[in-house]
């Protein structure tokens, strides 16, 4: 049964060996030449399950994966029950809102700490579970680095989404994200990728702070 | 004396942000009476904000005459002023202000200082019939994926450093072109790109909803500049990566968003490999593919004048002492109350 028609990939909710399972499929794209669309393909079905993978060492939690099958770009993994933090964050009183933002900061922080960055925050990526476990899927998009420059990346994204969709909080939320993340990945760490943050936002088009600073 | 026949209040729009100068002048009901467009085309290399601010001083007087003299329509006619106040190259922001800001002192009539990045998205909908879309904006100035939410445009995506036509331009400038040949650089890599048989590797960088394309044109001129490849096929393989970025990001938008059409609007919306991929998305997604028709695509006059008409008849007016230009002016600042949504 499809659940999720996204932008790359269908989820499909299906039963596999007796288990609930989620499939991610992704699917070709008519647009892009084929030589193109499989290379994309191929590379982001095999990330994708190196990183839920290496999330889980590094303490966060993500689906457990069943099977890879890379002729299909597919993979098999365990279905989480709950609901995106897209669809609750809107609902929930402002200390919640603050609680729940800061342990995400906090989570970001231990994948950071291992040198993973997601690629897509965005509350439509995080699942709120009946327990309170805040669960990362789609790693598509993600990627085993060092690099400052792409940690700011992930942060900025992560402001930019709180921004898109839950403009009213976005600033007492990203506050709280930041603050869970300095907790995880220490003070001066922190401050490096918030000056990262600042200067890619400076580098973006248009905005008037690159003129009046530094 | 005040009119209240739509059709018989005239917005007269001026465009300066970049390389063009540009007149527009519609009725309040959204006829296009007149759109006058001069480019400046620089002698070599990129456009200089300073030289093309002259060409628009020099320019300005004529134009303007023009698009009366093409709408049919005297001076006093004229209800609002409206002018691109934002963003944009300075020396060019301030040459087109300036004449906005002289037509309505001596006219004695209202001025209203409109958001450039709003002005493509209007125009495409006006012209198009587009109904709340996801809009792909790009130029050569501008790379956005953008949608309405509670009141303003909001920004989905957009590029990291440079924009995609910038992209192409640098590319074809480094490949030996020259504008003075009387096409326009994204139309000579898009013809050239129809002889291309061999994909070469190129990078392809997308940061989740925002993309990246100095990497790609560092890469391609690299391979320009080794002779190993066709130019046909540089240009092919640089369009097909660029472009597939561009439709995977607005997809990625409309996916999140769960809109129903998708607009394409600025310079970059006449290449017809762009529109090609777009369309494909939209049959995905069953929703409607709209393009702005080829004379509204590159920066000009209607479109401000018809943004301003908007704004107008929501009260929106720019008094002259708050008229400066804004050159970082973000398309998310702008509260757009003539939306619904």
């Amino acid at each position: 049964m499809l659940v999720k028609k996204g932008a790359e990939a269908n989820l499909f909710l299906e039963e596999w060996q007796g288990r609930k399972v989620i499939m991610k499929r992704r699917l070709p794209k008519r647009y892009r030449l084929p030589k193109i669309d499989e290379k994309i393909r191929a590379y982001r079905t095999i990330h994708e399950s190196q990183l839920l993978h290496y999330a889980k060492e590094a303490g966060v939690p993500t689906p457990t994966i069943f099977m890879v099958d890379l002729a299909d770009s597919n993979i098999i993994m365990e279905f989480v029950e709950g609901k995106q933090v897209k669809q609750v964050l809107n609902d929930l009183s402002s200390e919640e809102r603050q609680r729940l933002s800061n342990h995400i900061g906090e989570l970001i922080g231990r994948l950071h700490c291992d040198d993973i960055v997601h690629g897509d925050l965005t509350t439509s990526n995080m699942i709120l579970t009946p327990t309170c476990k805040v669960v990362f899927v789609d790693f598509g998009l993600g990627e085993k680095t060092v690099e400052l420059e792409l940690r700011g990346v992930d942060l900025h994204l992560m402001k930019r989404a709180f921004q898109s969709t839950h403009f009213r909080y976005a600033e007492e939320c990203f506050k709280a994200v930041l603050e869970g993340y300095a907790q995880v990945v220490g003070e001066e760490m922190a401050q490096k990728v918030h000056g990262k943050i600042r200067a890619i936002e400076r580098r973006g088009r248009y905005i008037s702070e690159r003129r009046t600073t530094e | 004396m005040q009119k209240h026949n739509l059709a018989e209040r005239f917005c007269l729009g001026i465009e300066a942000t970049a390389d063009d100068y540009s007149v527009g002048i519609l009725d309040f009901e959204g006829k296009v009476l007149a759109n006058i467009i001069d480019v400046f085309i620089p002698e070599e290399g990129g456009i200089h904000p300073r030289e093309a601010a002259r060409h628009h001083a020099k320019v300005a007087g004529e134009v303007i005459s023009q698009a009366f003299q093409k709408a049919g329509i005297k001076p006093k006619d004229v209800t609002i002023i409206a002018f691109s106040q934002g963003p944009g190259l300075g020396p060019c922001l301030r040459t087109g202000a300036t004449s906005a800001r002289a037509l309505s002192t001596y006219l004695n009539i209202p001025l209203v200082g409109v958001n450039h990045c709003v002005a493509h998205i209007e125009i495409g909908k006006l012209a198009t019939g587009a109904k709340d879309p996801v809009t792909l904006y790009v130029s050569g100035g501008n790379t956005i994926v953008s949608a309405f939410d509670a009141g303003r445009y909001r920004v989905f995506g957009e590029t990291l450093d440079i924009a995609i036509g910038n992209c192409l331009d640098v590319f074809a400038r480094e490949a030996g072109f020259n504008q003075r040949e009387g096409m326009p650089f994204g139309a000579i890599v898009e013809k050239l790109a129809l002889e291309g048989k061999e994909l070469v590797d190129l990078p392809y960088s997308v940061k989740g909803m925002d993309m990246s394309f100095s990497g790609l044109l560092t890469a391609v001129i690299r391979l320009l500049k080794s002779e190993k490849h066709r130019l046909e096929d540089l240009c092919y393989s640089l369009q097909e990566i660029a472009f597939s970025m561009l439709t995977e990001v607005t997809e990625r938008a409309l996916a999140h968003t769960e809109k129903h059409s998708i607009l394409l609007t600025g310079g970059v919306a006449a290449n017809k490999r762009l529109q090609a991929m777009l369309t494909t998305v939209a049959e995905e997604h069953n929703s409607r593919f709209c393009v702005v028709p080829k004379q509204y695509a590159l920066d000009n006059g209607a479109m401000i004048a018809w943004t301003g008409i908007l704004a107008y008849k929501h009260g929106i007016t720019t008094p002259v002492d708050k008229s400066f230009v804004r050159l970082k002016w973000r398309l998310e600042e702008v509260n757009a109350p003539w939306v619904e949504g």
